[in-house]
């Protein structure tokens, strides 16, 4: 009998998921690594994880890995790559992670158009300290820390941190996805591909913005929240391309 | 090679590339910004990787990624610079890879100024970062050090796979003294690192943690670590001794502060035939402590002298334990103190 849909070769076999039931961090691990596997890439591949509820992606991606103290992951894959290029590097890291404590890392890595790649998971919430606001928390929306809702007056305004980068002469693709529904998760897929083409093809900076699921902090179903991400999440962080220079960058190469 | 006059930003520099360090990672913060100068300058020409980062913090990050990978790697920084750089020491320790860091000190705390201080003695050899750590620290006393240390910082990092600092101050930073630098370390004929991740290769999977969620693992790391900081205590413990052979009373100084009571020491010996010795701890962790002890037998007053409002003279009584006086003697802010000024404290502990 032949397996359809064995498990890909960089995702480790036999183990417990940590992640909550309708989380979205699962479904894309598991893209990172049957791309890893159709790309060729899994040998060489260095993935830099987060401080944050992906700490743990060691326990699934069958790769070599660091953690990252939290926000400096950009930091990290920047010393990595630096000094072995034939490497592929990936960064892979949460809304407050990256866009909070990590957004000077974030933004200088892109601006310096390292060869990296970020997967950069959005779920508008700090997800393992138990749903604090996030940057990209919604104006309005509940969070433990914003208990009537984030009032932007006093909590700040939703940040866009991947349509802040995307301008920058560094930054070669960067697209935001969702991961809610076998059609999206395979656009999602194959924007991560794009994304990892372009570092394999030394065009620079690259960055996937993936809408995801915690539908333990949202107190709401793993159904509900793949709504809700359509429903609201997405008017404030529409999905599309948000740069495509790779035509410009092979030009001037 | 001939003997040149180097500063000591520019030599820590030199000798970091010719002792095969591969990648540089810095922010400017005077008094050490020659150093990354000099490293802007040379280490692309040789192939190895410098980047000015966004921030000290971006700067040992970078310092974290090199290292995982197997490449010796440094950043140096100055006081406010190295306390950013704290949360990278601690995870440099918990994940156990070689990194070096170098410290010019300045007056602090805060902003504080330029000037040359010893201010960050607390800092260095306690950790600084959170957790249960320690970090070699390594106090060069002239420029010719530097260049010595620096090589023997790379091969303390390397042989424990550790963060090790490397501490002077602004005086140290700036004057030129002439040096010969060791011959250049091919990198390549390095001690092959089999811990580094390079991707997987063909082999299993590794990753590099610092989450051990297990407290009986994280007790058992916290072990292994401590066991790790007794073989560096019992190996590479350095210091210089200096007339203490006849002395009465000896000094406990570091780094410039150890060149000036040289100066005052020698000036009391030859005018006033004094018997003063000086202790210089060279490793300020592991500090030199069993000498210290050693010398309490017979000498019963000790007096340590820094440019600060007293921290190493903390080492000195834990190492005395009892055994002996200890005095101390400091001018904090910036300030260098003055041969006569240190000969004056001397004097007195001798005549008291």
């Amino acid at each position: 009998m032949k397996l359809l849909n064995p498990w890909p070769k960089y995702h480790k076999q036999n183990v417990v998921s940590h992640y909550c039931p309708g989380c979205g961090h699962g479904v894309v691990h598991r893209i990172i690594a049957e791309l890893l596997d159709e790309m060729e890439l899994g040998e060489k591949a260095f993935c830099v994880n987060p401080a944050g509820c992906a700490v743990l992606a060691y326990d699934y991606l069958d790769i070599d890995m660091i953690e990252s103290s939290h926000g400096r992951g950009a930091a990290v894959a920047t010393g990595i790559k630096t000094v072995r290029p034939d490497l592929f590097v990936f960064t892979y890291q949460g809304d407050g992670d990256l866009s909070a404590i990590g957004t000077a890392e974030t933004i200088h890595s892109a601006n310096r158009g390292e060869s990296i790649t970020v997967i950069f998971i959005n779920n508008a919430v700090y997800g393992m300290t138990g749903g604090q606001m996030a940057p990209t928390t919604l104006a309005w929306q509940k969070t433990t820390t914003t208990p009537e809702g984030r009032k932007p007056k006093a909590d700040g305004y939703t940040l866009h941190i991947t349509d802040m980068i995307a301008p920058l002469p560094g930054v070669a693709y960067a697209e935001r996805v969702a991961v809610t529904s076998p059609a999206f998760i395979r656009k999602a897929k194959k924007a991560i591909r794009t994304a990892f083409q372009t570092q394999v093809d030394q065009l620079g900076y690259s960055i996937v913005e993936i809408l995801s699921t915690c539908p333990t902090n949202w107190k709401l179903s793993p159904s509900e929240s793949c709504e809700w991400i359509h429903t609201t999440l997405e008017k404030e962080f529409p999905l599309k391309v948000l740069t495509d220079k790779r035509e410009e960058k092979r030009k001037s190469c | 090679m001939n003997k040149i006059l180097m500063s000591g930003n520019h030599t820590a520099a030199e000798a970091a590339i010719r002792a095969g360090c591969r990648a540089y990672f810095g922010y400017p913060i005077t008094p050490q910004n020659e150093l990354g100068e000099y490293m802007a300058e040379h280490m692309r020409k040789i192939g190895g990787a410098f980047i000015q980062s966004e921030s000290e913090l971006a700067a040992i990050n970078m310092v974290v990624g090199a290292a995982a990978a197997g490449v010796r790697a440094m950043t140096s920084s100055s006081s406010p610079g190295i306390s950013l750089k704290q949360e990278g020491l601690s995870f440099l320790s918990g994940f156990e890879l070689p990194a070096v860091i170098v410290n010019i000190m300045r007056g602090g705390p805060g902003m504080g100024n330029i000037a040359p201080a010893q201010g960050d003695y607390f800092q260095a050899t306690r950790g600084g970062g959170h957790g249960d750590y320690r970090t070699p620290v390594i106090a060069p006393g002239s420029i010719q050090e530097i260049a010595d240390m620096t090589f023997l910082a790379f091969d303390i990092a390397d042989r424990y796979r550790t963060p090790v600092m490397l501490l002077a101050d602004g005086m140290m930073g700036q004057i030129k003294e002439p040096v010969i630098f060791p011959d250049f370390i091919d990198p390549q004929t390095l001690p092959k690192k089999e811990w580094a991740l390079t991707g997987r290769g063909g082999k299993e999977s590794r990753y590099l943690a610092s989450l051990i969620l297990d407290s009986n693992k994280m007790e058992q790391h916290n072990w292994n670590l401590f066991k790790k900081y007794e073989a560096i205590t019992a190996n590479e413990t350095r210091y210089e001794s200096y007339h203490t052979e006849d002395a009465d009373v000896i000094v406990v100084a570091y780094g410039t502060t150890a060149r000036i009571a040289k100066g005052a020491i020698n000036q009391l010996r030859e005018e006033e035939g004094l018997s003063v010795g000086l202790i210089r701890p060279i490793t300020l962790w592991p500090f030199p402590s069993e000498i210290l002890y050693t010398l309490a037998k017979d000498v019963k007053k000790f007096i340590a002298l820094e440019m600060s409002t007293g921290q190493m003279v903390e080492d000195v009584r834990l190492a005395l334990d009892g055994r002996a006086q200890t005095l101390f003697y400091g001018r904090p802010g910036g300030i260098i103190p003055e041969p006569d000024e240190f000969a004056h404290v001397i004097r007195d502990a001798v005549k008291s």
